[in-house]
């Protein structure tokens, strides 16, 4: 009896063994929906970086990696769901890919004491690690995209852009207005019109807006949108002949699938970015060799190289370097969500530790902090290349307006903190 | 001529443009509610499974190509040719009729007699089915359609030179002629013929007769010897291929994307507006809903209210008929007696 009950421990230790050692980073992603096109090439880049950390480096610190992935269909009330059906899986860090999501998990997420990662969205003022310390979203913000277009137009024009009229055309829901505070106190400082045209949701009717613009003609145009919009607004300039060069997207409006539906008219369209484009990185290579030619690749494998693939690619790696960073406070390969955590808040992304990666000048060198989680805020440009079909980047990553950004950061997060009785600083 | 008034005539114009495009989708909604009593609710998704499967024709894309993938372990994706854009629609229509008698001998035969709402609630099933259906089928990726009938002859896009040259001249320099986007003078010739063909079809044919006698009343054309299955399929043929007109429409100004099936939500007021049962109330409601939300948005909407007031609209406007004509337009007035 004693030997059989024993022989049932060990048995049990040895199965639940791999599991306990399992570094859990759920995947939120959606694949079908209206949404799938952009979704589709993350979540691929998202499960390709990890795989390749499994295949080629038996994961991460010696430990196993997992990604139980879940399917939202951009909607938040899946995503919460998908939130609640996985946290218990040993969990270590939440990238919603949804500002809806986001911003329905950070109360659930930080009462459960799991990080969320929300990169180039969700709630811009979770930089501010004092009251969001569950939430980070380096290196870069929706505020930053404001303020990084804004620059680049100043870099355009000699530093001066007074009188110029600039139109922003922007998905009409809580995603879409982030811009326009930011944007209405650079319109004070650098003394340009801002014309505010709203597209509804889901924004294949924009003939009233391009029409306007038609009548108006901004010198210049940013987009803040996502989905069909981004492609129907692209085609519409075609149509009205606005120049391209001077049509800028935000990085959610600056992917293939936005452009190739207006095909060739659709050159010389700019989007900004947080990370490199392209398939000329090394990591290609070893994408290539252990992920894709062994039949591991997620998804169809034809996403590779896109931009949202590597945004995807690049989530998961910041998430790794994050877990190594914990591994390493904590001197033990099996973290849990609080030591990821711990991990992120003490990341530091360096130029050498990126090309050490197979990833050279693919994004910006950043540190976190308690006081900082929302990185530098470098924000570049890529345009639109359609005889090439692909983007190319025209402008490195640059600062934003730093002062500005801090000032409005404060603000919001003072507010939520007063909402929620909670006591800002770093512990 | 004052620039506002121009502009004033050219929103209006555009309206009329937006409005047809409406009233592509919601002829497909009136033709299967005329016939049978449905409400489709799938006839948004039956325009995208129409535009994903020319695409895939097109493209001489392999169908089920993921799944296939996955099951057998190949890479297949391509037949490695191209078909010709009239005979990819000819196949897309048999896919449609095909999809027609499909619809009717797995779902509807069994239902027949059922309460309207079973009925609806059939159709919000088989729109979650055909939308799994058709990205496993194609694939959820973006798709460029451009749909030529011979070398050089292709849907057109962008503005029309022509109309904006020769209209340049009515204002001052602030004035850049009226922009007529070329896409929308197509849609509108093409809504035109179909509207007529189908009008005639209902009218003066056989079949059409049939169609009419079972809306009317269904166990009466049985009992004359109408073959309900056969008008049930006809009505559903029909439906899809209006809905494949309405996606390769709407598909050529956003490329087709799973967005396409939303575009039911525009058809809803104009149904509203111009009754259930009324082919020509479906243009009628579509021109007005289209006119009358652009109008507001250029002149109350953007002006006063921060924009964005297009859908809002529509519906407030559509709210008003229900109110004090609850049949639409042109809709019939129903008349039950105890």
């Amino acid at each position: 009896m004693k030997m059989k009950f024993a022989t049932m421990a060990v048995a049990a230790v040895m199965a639940a063994g791999p599991v306990m050692a399992d570094l859990v980073f759920p995947s939120l992603s959606y694949r079908t929906g209206p949404y799938a096109a952009s979704g589709i090439p993350f979540a691929d880049g998202y499960a390709d970086y990890f795989t390749l950390l499994n295949e080629r480096d038996g994961g991460i610190g010696g430990a196993k990696i997992r990604v139980p992935e879940c399917e939202t269909g951009y909607n938040t009330e899946k995503g919460v769901e998908c939130y609640e059906s996985t946290k218990g899986e040993g969990a270590l860090v939440y990238q919603p890919l949804s500002t809806g999501i986001t911003y329905q998990l950070i109360p659930k997420a930080t009462a459960d004491g799991i990080p969320i990662h929300s990169m180039g969205y969700g709630r811009t003022s979770a930089a501010n690690g004092k009251v969001f310390r569950d939430v980070f979203n380096y290196p870069a913000n929706y505020w930053d995209g404001a303020s990084g277009a804004i620059n680049y137009l100043l870099d355009e024009n000699g530093g001066d852009i007074k009188g110029k009229k600039i139109a922003l055309v922007y998905h009409n829901s809580a995603y879409g207005k982030e811009p326009i505070r930011t944007l209405e106190e650079l319109q004070k400082t650098h003394g340009f019109e801002l014309t505010l045209l709203p597209v509804d949701h889901p924004g294949q009717e924009q003939k009233s807006q391009w029409l306007q613009i038609r009548r108006e003609k901004p010198d210049y145009v940013i987009m803040w949108g996502w989905g069909v919009m981004n492609q129907v607004a692209i085609q519409e300039a075609v149509n009205i002949r606005y120049p391209m060069e001077n049509f800028i997207g935000v990085w959610w409006s600056g992917s293939e699938a936005d452009v190739i539906p207006a095909g060739a008219a659709a050159n010389g369209y700019k989007a900004l970015t947080f990370h490199g484009v392209g398939k000329d990185y090394p990591i290609y290579d070893d994408i290539q060799k252990y992920v894709v030619d062994t039949g591991k690749a997620a998804g169809a494998g034809d996403q590779i190289g896109t931009v949202q693939y590597n945004r995807g690619m690049y989530a998961a790696m910041l998430a790794a370097e994050a877990a190594k960073t914990a591994q390493e406070i904590h001197g033990t390969p099996d973290i849990d969500a609080k030591m990821m955590r711990d991990g992120m808040e003490a990341l530091e992304i360096t130029e050498a530790k990126m090309a050490a990666l197979g990833l050279p000048n693919f994004g910006p060198e950043f540190k976190v902090s308690c006081e900082e989680h929302g990185g530098p805020g470098l924000v570049g440009v890529t345009q639109w290349d359609a005889a090439a079909g692909k983007w190319n980047v025209i402008s490195d990553y640059k600062p934003t307006d730093r002062e500005l950004i801090g000032r409005l950061v404060a603000e919001d997060s003072a507010a939520y903190a007063a909402e929620n009785n909670i006591e800002p600083g770093c512990n | 001529m004052s620039e506002a008034f121009l502009y004033t005539v050219e929103v209006f114009l555009n309206g009329l443009m937006a409005g047809v495009l409406y009233a592509l989708v919601a002829l497909g909604f009136v033709l299967i509610y005329k016939a049978s009593g449905i409400f489709n609710f799938a006839q948004g998704v039956m325009a995208l499974f129409a535009a994903m499967t020319l695409v895939g024709f097109q493209n001489g894309q392999v169908p089920f190509a993921h799944l296939i993938n996955a099951t057998f372990g190949l890479h297949v994706t391509n037949f490695g040719w191209n078909l010709h854009s009239v005979v990819a629609v000819f196949l897309t229509v048999l896919v449609m009729i095909f999809l027609a008698w499909a619809v009717q001998r797995f779902v509807f035969r069994h239902l027949v007699g059922q309460e309207p709402i079973i009925l609806f609630m059939a159709t919000i099933g088989l729109a979650y089915f055909l939308e799994g259906f058709a990205d496993l089928m194609w694939g959820s990726e973006i798709k460029t359609l451009d749909l030529c009938w011979s070398a050089g002859h292709c849907l057109p896009q962008g503005g029309n030179f022509w109309i904006e040259d020769m209209t340049a001249g009515l204002g001052g320099e602030g004035f850049y002629g009226f922009f007529i986007d070329s896409l929308d003078i197509v849609a509108a010739v093409v809504a035109m013929v179909l509207v007529a063909a189908l009008v005639a079809f209902a009218q003066y044919t056989k079949q059409g007769r049939a169609m009419r006698a079972v809306a009317d009343d269904h166990q009466a054309a049985l009992s004359v010897g109408v073959s309900l299955n056969f008008i049930w399929i006809l009505v559903w043929s029909l439906a899809g291929f209006v809905a494949l007109v309405a996606g390769i429409m709407w598909g050529a100004k956003s490329g087709v994307q799973f967005s396409l099936s939303l575009i039911a939500l525009k058809a809803l007021p104009v149904l509203m507006l111009g009754g259930f049962t009324s082919i020509p109330g479906a243009i009628v409601g579509g021109l007005i809903i289209g006119v009358g939300e652009k109008l507001f948005e250029f002149l109350i909407g953007a002006p006063f209210l921060g924009g964005a007031t297009e859908n809002w609209f529509a519906y407030m406007l559509a709210l008003l008929f229900l109110v004090f004509r609850p049949q639409g337009l042109f809709g019939e007035k129903i008349i039950e007696r105890v």
